[in-house]
């Protein structure tokens, strides 16, 4: 802590202006003294002698001429082992630590070390003295559940330094130090398993960044068939309430194909917080056999909780997400809702009386979402291997509309666009994502001509359902009934996924293609069907037993049974596969 | 200290906010302020250097620049004691009735929000014996949820009868704007039918300063979380959320904030959601469920007050021509709880909706004038049976009750396997004879 102090002039809302001597820099963590108790609170804006910082907490009962007490640090999060399974909240607090101390209520001005300071790590160097390092390269390794976390030089050392000791392997603290470095002007500098990172910079010590090619899978059919999203990439996930975004990132996080996950629950419901706390440590991650915690941190700034740390803590999040990739490690960040993080932004803003963007949001809205989803990324580490940040926000525009700014800022930089619509929610169509709005830049698990295929029966699908609306079924051809038919039996089939069957929820890339070629080998299929009513039945057969089919475990006996199900269907139907099906399935071999 | 320190001189008096200069005020601290029509609590809501902005509870009306404004020192606070029982309050906490006023045991509003890791996952149902409610949409122990409707519909009819019916240890319920018949309406229904003696209600009536208004949610979640600290189960009734934000709206307007949506401050979600999340299902201890009446202008959920309500509360209860619409509504938490009350709850639940919607779908054909076949007939047939016998709001029975009336609506326009139920379930529950 610096000796630079201030006292409050002003108070308003959680918008403290502070005049102060000496030298404040912006974003600058300070404590306002409320009587004794300390409240954290960040710089953001300087003029003069007076500077506007925003408690991180409530600010009642500060009054004119409260000490505040500058730290001359940054907003930082705490990085080492111990970071798997914990809960935080915005500022890296462990909330269960904070119920120790506090009990039922998040009193304010209570903090936690972000780190267990207590506890022991076994840890194995892997440099030695005389060894040249440079931030970001590791001298050591310790185990962390089921992953070797590695002990880095901090990322804020610039330039070379020269390991001049290294401490055995053994038990220690993340405080205790365990190496000492020199740097080129000979200084010395120790260092232990732990270091501070301010959140809002984003951590660069790789050699270099690579394209986003290999596809993520999270399981979900229309996500990865359809709109996919990359190890790296950026998707976003749009929708009015109760369409399902939750639900949609909870299934993602549970079967996700990535090393960690992070959750930033942000401005939203505590209950679904406790959904997830309560319910992933009985679950077990199939890659590992261990509990799904163990690979998951959960950051928790539900919407009771103040905001200005609700805009910290999606920068907490993804700053916890770039340190393990650092480590060689695929990491997918998940933000719910970044809506809510944007109205933090807006609820600042009109305290500072900036002038207003559009819906009152700050006219930086677009540049501050853009430098969030650029911290995704896959990249090349100083050691040769590759780690990755994916990161998945949601979205909660008001009304369910699209065109507001959150969305369009949010539309603008990433790679895939889930959109949710209320249609499909309403008619129990889940996931609801919306396949004729959604797009993705990212490459699919399934082969680009075959996507094409189904993506123009949904198309002609949709056309000839609204046409139908007008004329009816009478008006219809019995040849474009067949193909509204096929679009709704793709939707029911494959588009559509029950998240809460363990075995239809879990839908691998393997599985996919394997469908998807049944699927094109049905649906590029011309039947005798002889009128509008058979050629309902046979589809309601088809689709019966195709949804069977779905339930049953991978190659297993019931699987191959419900699939000699449907050929057997395929053969009463006289189904006869046409030309550019034919072609379709031969060149996919 | 300023505690007794008085000042004679307002600056400012814009609506109703006043302006004063004083030194040592703290921020959210309590004045009194004295005028010629008596005296009226004001709260600090903004300090910049030795300028005090303070909202004044009964309004700026008669206000003069030389009152006198006394600072008290101390934050809002409501008392606690199981001596609220019965009792009417304002949104400054004194009596509305002719009881006395309660100073023992302060507590102060507002207070931070529950650690999340010290909550426990809802799965006890909160049984209402309103059909709808109990076996369509069920409420949950700690679920917050907001009644939508258009002006006009019977929601404090509603409202009034989850009071009395509720398995609930305490209710408290908070009016805001509540027009004056509906604030005698509620006192004589609750008196009449008993349930007065565990209620606590603070009441801000149409004519109240807009002020109190504001204070009523906060006064109504502190006294709910207390009771539920002493490990009861407390039921919160709020009546109408669209007037609370309206007096934030108007007290934001006043002090020149900028509007984001429809004039609504920007910080309308974060204001409605930490009331909303003061429901909690505390570990070891007691709970807090809230409904809350959220009337919807123009019946457009799309107005940012419905809108911003629905992301942070878990479903929503539509009430539309006098009835819990079931389409419309949901509780998200419901699965959570209607596994495990009786074997044929969530079937015969879905079983009753889908026909309950094609049924929907045949009163559209009948209206174009199409000619009615003999399932059409059925269905007609099921669905005046299904409003009438469960969808009336005066219908109180228990769930068991509604399940069984359920299965003989059915059996009544049905055969079994036109229902769609599974027939291990039809076989257990279908009526004999």
């Amino acid at each position: 802590m610096t000796e630079n102090k201030g006292k409050v002039v002003s108070i308003n809302g959680n918008l403290v202006s502070v005049e102060f001597d000496g030298n404040v820099s912006m974003n600058e963590i300070c404590y306002v003294f409320a009587g004794e108790t300390a409240l954290k609170s960040e710089v953001i804006r300087i003029k003069g002698n007076v500077a506007q910082v925003q408690v991180y907490e409530m600010t009642d009962g500060i009054q004119c001429g409260d000490t505040v007490e500058f730290t001359g640090d940054m907003l930082s999060a705490e990085l080492g082992p111990g970071l798997l399974g914990q809960i935080y909240d915005g500022l890296q607090n462990p909330l269960p630590v904070l119920a120790e101390q506090a009990g039922w209520f998040l009193e304010r001005g209570i903090y936690a070390d972000g780190l267990d300071a207590e506890k022991k790590w076994a840890f194995t160097p892997t440099a030695k003295a005389g060894d040249v390092v440079r931030a970001g390269e590791y001298i050591g390794t310790v185990p962390e559940g089921p992953f070797t976390h590695k002990i880095f030089i901090p990322f804020d050392l610039l330039g070379n330094y020269t390991v001049k000791s290294i401490a055995e392997q053994g038990e220690y603290t993340v405080k205790e130090p365990i190496a000492v470095l020199t740097d080129e002007r000979g200084r010395e500098i120790s260092v232990s398993m732990s270091f501070k990172w301010p959140v809002k910079r984003a951590v660069k010590c790789y050699s270099e960044r690579l394209a986003p090619m290999e596809t993520m899978e999270t399981k979900v059919r229309l996500i990865d068939s359809f709109f996919p999203v990359a190890k790296g990439g950026t998707y976003c996930t749009p929708g009015p309430f109760g369409a399902g975004k939750t639900v949609l990132q909870h299934t993602t996080s549970k079967y996700a194909d990535v090393d960690i996950v992070i959750i930033a629950a942000c401005g939203e419901r505590a209950g679904e917080v406790v959904e997830t706390l309560t319910e992933f440590p009985e679950l077990i991650d199939p890659k590992t056999g261990r509990s799904l915690m163990e690979r998951t941190i959960i950051i928790c700034n539900t919407s009771s909780m103040p905001v200005a740390s609700r805009e910290a803590s999606v920068y907490t999040a993804v700053t916890l997400a770039e340190y393990y990739r650092q480590m060689g490690l695929h990491v997918l960040m998940l933000a719910d809702s970044t809506s809510r993080w944007a109205q933090a932004m807006r609820e600042m803003s009109g305290r500072l009386e900036e002038i207003p963007g559009e819906e009152a949001f700050p006219a930086y809205l677009e540049s501050y979402i853009a430098a969030f989803y650029e911290r995704a990324g896959y990249v090349r580490l100083p050691d040769g291997s590759t780690g990755s940040v994916t990161i998945g926000g949601t979205v909660s525009p008001a009304g369910g509309n699209f065109e507001e700014p959150v969305t369009q800022a949010t539309l603008k930089v990433v790679g895939a666009f889930h959109g949710l619509s209320r249609e499909r929610s309403d008619a129990r169509k889940y996931p609801a994502i919306d396949p004729l709005i959604s797009w993705s830049k990212y490459n699919s698990v399934i082969a680009n001509e075959k996507l094409d295929f189904c993506k123009d029966i949904l198309h002609h699908g949709d056309e000839i359902g609204s046409m139908m609306k007008v004329v009816g079924e009478e008006g219809t051809t019995l040849s474009d009934y067949i193909t509204y038919l096929k679009a709704e039996m793709l939707d029911a089939v494959y588009l559509q996924q029950n998240s809460f069957d363990l075995v239809e929820a879990n839908c691998g890339k393997a599985r996919q293609q394997y469908v998807t070629d049944k699927l094109v080998y049905i649906l590029g299929s011309n039947y005798a069907l002889e009128n509008k009513d058979d050629a309902r039945g046979f589809f309601n057969r088809m689709r019966q037993r195709f949804i069977d089919w779905n339930y049953a475990e991978f190659e297993s006996e019931a699987f191959k049974n419900a699939e000699e199900k449907i050929d057997q269907l395929y053969r009463k139907g006289d189904g006869k596969l046409s030309a550019p099906a034919e072609k379709l399935l031969k060149d996919g071999e | 200290m300023n505690v007794n320190k008085v000042y004679n001189r307002i600056e400012s008096i814009n609506g109703n906010v006043i302006t004063v200069r004083a030194n040592d005020v703290k921020y959210k601290e309590l004045a009194q302020i004295q005028t010629r029509f008596g005296k009226s609590l004001a709260q600090v809501n903004k300090i910049d250097g030795d300028i005090v902005s303070l909202q004044v509870f009964a309004g700026g009306q008669g206000v003069s620049t030389g009152d006198e404004v006394r600072f008290l020192g101390r934050e809002m606070r409501v008392s606690f004691s199981e001596d609220l029982l019965g009792r009417i309050f304002n949104g400054s906490g004194e009596p509305r009735d002719k009881g006395p006023a309660l100073t023992e045991n302060m507590k102060p509003i507002g207070g931070p929000s529950v650690n999340p890791t010290k909550r426990i996952l809802a799965n006890r149902m909160m049984r209402t014996n309103i059909p709808m409610i109990d076996m369509f949409n069920t409420l949950v122990v700690s679920q917050k949820l907001p009644i939508f409707s258009i002006s006009g519909e019977p929601y404090n009819q509603l409202l009034a009868r989850i009071a009395m019916q509720a398995e609930a240890d305490v209710i408290v319920l908070g009016g805001m704007g509540l027009k004056y018949d509906d604030f005698l309406y509620f006192k004589e229904v609750l008196s009449k039918g008993g349930a007065l003696s565990k209620t606590v209600m603070f009441v801000h009536t149409a004519s109240d300063p807009t002020v109190e208004c504001m204070m009523i949610p906060d006064m109504v979640l502190a006294v709910a979380e207390q009771f539920a600290l002493q490990n009861k189960d407390v039921l919160v009734l709020l009546t109408d959320m669209t007037n609370f934000a309206d007096a934030m709206k108007e007290i934001a307007i006043t002090q020149e904030q900028v509007p984001s949506n429809r004039g609504y401050p920007g910080d309308l979600y974060s204001q409605l959601a930490s009331r909303y999340e003061k429901a909690v299902d505390f570990a070891d201890s007691g709970s807090v469920t809230v409904l809350a009446v959220t009337t919807m202008p123009g019946d457009d959920v799309t107005h940012p007050v419905p809108d911003n309500t629905g992301y942070i509360t878990e479903g929503q209860y539509y009430l539309k021509g006098g009835r819990i619409e079931p389409f419309g509504s949901l509780s998200r938490l419901k699965q959570n709880v209607n596994g495990k009350t009786r074997a044929d709850h969530r079937a015969l639940m879905d079983a009753m909706i889908r026909l309950y919607s094609s049924y929907k779908e045949t009163v559209e054909k009948k209206n174009m004038g199409f000619s009615m076949s003999r399932w059409d007939e059925k269905l007609l047939k099921y669905g005046h049976l299904f409003e009438s016998k469960l969808m009336s709001l005066s219908v109180n029975l228990p769930l068991e009750d509604a399940l069984d009336l359920g299965w003989e609506i059915l059996a009544e326009c049905f055969e079994k396997d036109e229902t769609g139920i599974k027939s291990n379930l039809t076989d257990e529950f279908w009526p004999k004879g």
